[in-house]
């Protein structure tokens, strides 16, 4: 007679699933800690260039973003292909940019405006002209902090 | 009457209610981080003063044209060699007062790190991904000599120095980029 009897027939006392909220609640709080929402819906292209000597956006509260840029497909047939400057979640025009500046400088409590940035997201493949309309009407509205938005890697110039 | 246990919740359904919270949360929010090339904008002046003089052998002048092509110093230069160049002249110290530079001390070249200006203007037509990588191999000069600079003063590279050690080393080779207005053609 053998001490290891083969159990027969009686079922396993199944694994209890009363903790897998548990650990999806976990993994939630991770993404929602770890993430930040989608602020503006991208009307534009927008492929960032690589760069190396980057430098990372702190105190993301503190940063407007500036979108340039052609529009997307579904846009062209009423904004055309031309590259165009995006602010919130509309398309907005040069002339629009100092008002943004000055009122998204409005929103920040005094302490915090020298700390403000302005991160130029251009797609790689616009002409440094309408760069350079912007940073002009940025200086005009004494929005002198700016980052180029680029992707770490190495440029592709110098590949 | 006797008490009547109450009877438990189910809780079967909550991880579902979970995982709907979990993918709505994945699909609405991003990950990525952040990140670029920081640049300070000269503050704007509607009368439009004329620039401090500066001497000719401290200005090391960048021009990139429509096509994308680099002038240093009215010479033709791939970009791969501009970073080289860049280091060579903040760091030439022709004056000989400056007591941390290496540099060759080239009659054609800056004086001494303060001094230095890099001009770089671009063309209407420059591409951006051109504009940003002329910008990269300009900061990646600066890093290169600050980490020279920082290693040996401190042992360790520039990015890893405390606030007031880093100051320091960029005070002594200051980001002189000067971005005069762009060609219109």
């Amino acid at each position: 007679m053998s001490k290891f009897k083969k159990k027969t027939g009686g079922k396993g006392p199944g694994i209890s699933t009363a903790s897998l909220p548990d650990i999806v609640f976990m993994l939630l709080f991770f993404f929602m800690v770890t993430t930040v929402m989608r602020e503006v819906e991208l009307k534009l292209q927008n492929t960032k260039p690589r760069a190396t000597e980057v430098k990372k956006l702190e105190k993301r509260s503190l940063v407007s973003y500036i979108y340039i840029g052609p529009p997307k497909e579904m846009y062209q047939p009423q904004f055309g292909k031309e590259p165009r400057v995006q602010l919130n979640d509309q398309f907005a025009r040069l002339d629009d940019i100092q008002q943004f500046a000055i009122a998204e400088k409005e929103e920040k409590s005094e302490s915090e405006r020298p700390l403000m940035q302005f991160s130029i997201k251009a797609d790689k493949g616009v002409r440094m002209g309408i760069v350079s309309d912007v940073k002009l009407e940025l200086r005009k509205a004494n929005a002198l902090k700016i980052n180029y938005s680029t992707e770490k890697g190495t440029p592709r110039p110098l590949e | 009457m006797a008490r009547r246990e109450a009877p438990e919740i189910n809780a079967g359904s909550m991880a579902d209610i979970a995982f709907l919270l979990l993918i709505f949360f994945l699909v609405t929010t991003t990950m990525d981080v952040d990140s670029g090339i920081a640049r300070k904008l000269p503050p704007y002046d509607e009368q439009q003063a004329p620039p401090p003089p500066v001497k000719k052998q401290n200005i090391l002048q960048v021009l990139v044209n429509a096509n994308d092509e680099i002038l240093v110093n009215d010479d033709y230069m791939e970009l791969r060699d501009l970073r080289l160049k860049a280091v060579q002249f903040i760091d030439n110290n022709h004056k000989g007062d400056c007591d941390y530079c290496q540099g060759t001390r080239d009659a054609t070249m800056s004086e001494n790190p303060e001094k230095h200006v890099i001009s770089l203007q671009n063309d209407r037509g420059t591409s951006y991904e051109m504009y940003i990588a002329v910008q990269n191999e300009l900061t990646a000069a600066y890093r290169e000599l600050r980490n020279r600079e920082a290693r040996l003063r401190y042992g360790r590279n520039y990015d890893l120095l405390n606030e007031d050690d880093a100051k320091a080393v960029a005070k002594l080779f200051p980001l002189n980029i000067s971005e005069a207005e762009p060609l219109k053609l």
